[in-house]
């Protein structure tokens, strides 16, 4: 059980890393994204502002907690 | 070759170079000190293990509906890029120590020392380190060859251009006998965080069903335009520090925000 745990900590690590708000962020746009191309409204336009978004909140909080 | 092709290739050869960088300064460290025979040893199981892990996971990920594969390798090389220029965009605004090349290696040559003499012919201290140096600097490599290559069907050009960057990495290492230190490592970071987070939000929108003005042509317009935004995060971030608002991580930094380049 123990080294399942320390496995799957190891994933979480490893995929989310030490910012798990752009890891949300990213899923969030992209179910937005296939929200809006499933209702058949232009969609491209999520992703770059996200990313933009994403970058900036993220870079925001690390320098604020130096 | 396609321009989709170009990115996979300098994405993955710098992003594994500067990997490779990271853990020749382990090995050499370790070597050095300890035993060459068992951190070879412990160089070429890593080697193996990853290889292993891109050729069973390879088949897999390419066996996925390629809507699914935009999605999933879209959102991870996202979530992989964003880390990597948040990371590169701190260091380049003198928020974040840069990677010292020098300092790990002497570092690593303390606590190798430090760890005491082995028993028998088999250093399994010089082992460890190295084998786990190798294995978790190269384990986000493999992820991006798997997710670049498989996403485009072209695994063993991904694969071709990691083998590329650790050939010539060795060979400067062997060359040098010492770590790579003048490696631009930040500079080629912030270049792999662009291309990771570009072609990351390109895959993903089309995978959720986005169809892009002008296709992949798109491109030519998505990693510039991350570039210019990282690029002006950094100059925020230096008019702020300048200010005082923030300090910078260390005093020499202030040279480095004045002479380095992103």
């Amino acid at each position: 059980m123990r080294r399942v745990k320390a496995f799957l900590l190891g994933v979480w690590e490893f995929v989310v890393g030490d910012d798990w708000r752009t890891a949300l962020g990213v899923v969030l746009a992209l179910a937005l994204t296939a929200l809006l191309a499933g209702a058949s409204v232009s969609a491209w336009w999520v992703m770059p502002l996200a990313v933009l978004g994403l970058l900036a909140l993220s870079v925001r909080h690390a320098a604020r907690g130096r | 070759m396609s321009g989709a092709e170009v990115g996979l290739a300098v994405s993955v050869f710098l992003a594994c170079a500067v990997e490779a960088v990271e853990a020749l300064t382990i090995v050499l460290a370790v070597g050095a000190t300890r035993s060459w025979s068992s951190v070879m040893c412990g160089v070429a199981a890593a080697t193996l293990a990853l290889a292993a892990i891109v050729a069973g996971l390879g088949p897999a990920l390419t066996a996925l509906p390629i809507d699914v594969l935009r999605v999933v390798v879209g959102g991870l090389l996202m979530i992989f890029g964003l880390q990597w220029l948040r990371k590169a965009i701190l260091r380049s605004a003198g928020l974040k120590a840069k990677h010292d090349e020098l300092e790990t290696f002497r570092e690593e040559t303390e606590a190798a020392r430090a760890a005491g003499t082995g028993h028998g012919g088999f250093d399994g201290y010089a082992f460890a380190i190295s084998f786990k140096g190798v294995l978790l600097e190269g384990l986000e490599v493999a992820f991006i060859v798997l997710t670049f290559g498989a996403n485009q069907h072209r695994i063993p050009l991904a694969s071709a251009s990691a083998a590329v960057a650790v050939l010539l990495v060795v060979a400067a290492g062997l060359a040098a006998r010492a770590p790579l230190a003048r490696v631009p490592e930040n500079t080629m970071k912030f270049a792999v965080g662009v291309m990771l987070s570009s072609f990351g939000m390109f895959w993903g929108a089309e995978g959720a069903g986005a169809s892009w003005p002008g296709g992949d042509a798109a491109l030519l317009a998505i990693v510039p335009g991350v570039l210019l935004a990282a690029n002006a995060i950094v100059w925020a971030l230096r008019r702020t520090t300048s200010r005082g608002a923030l300090a910078p991580a260390t005093s020499g930094e202030a040279l480095e925000r004045a002479t380095i380049g992103v």
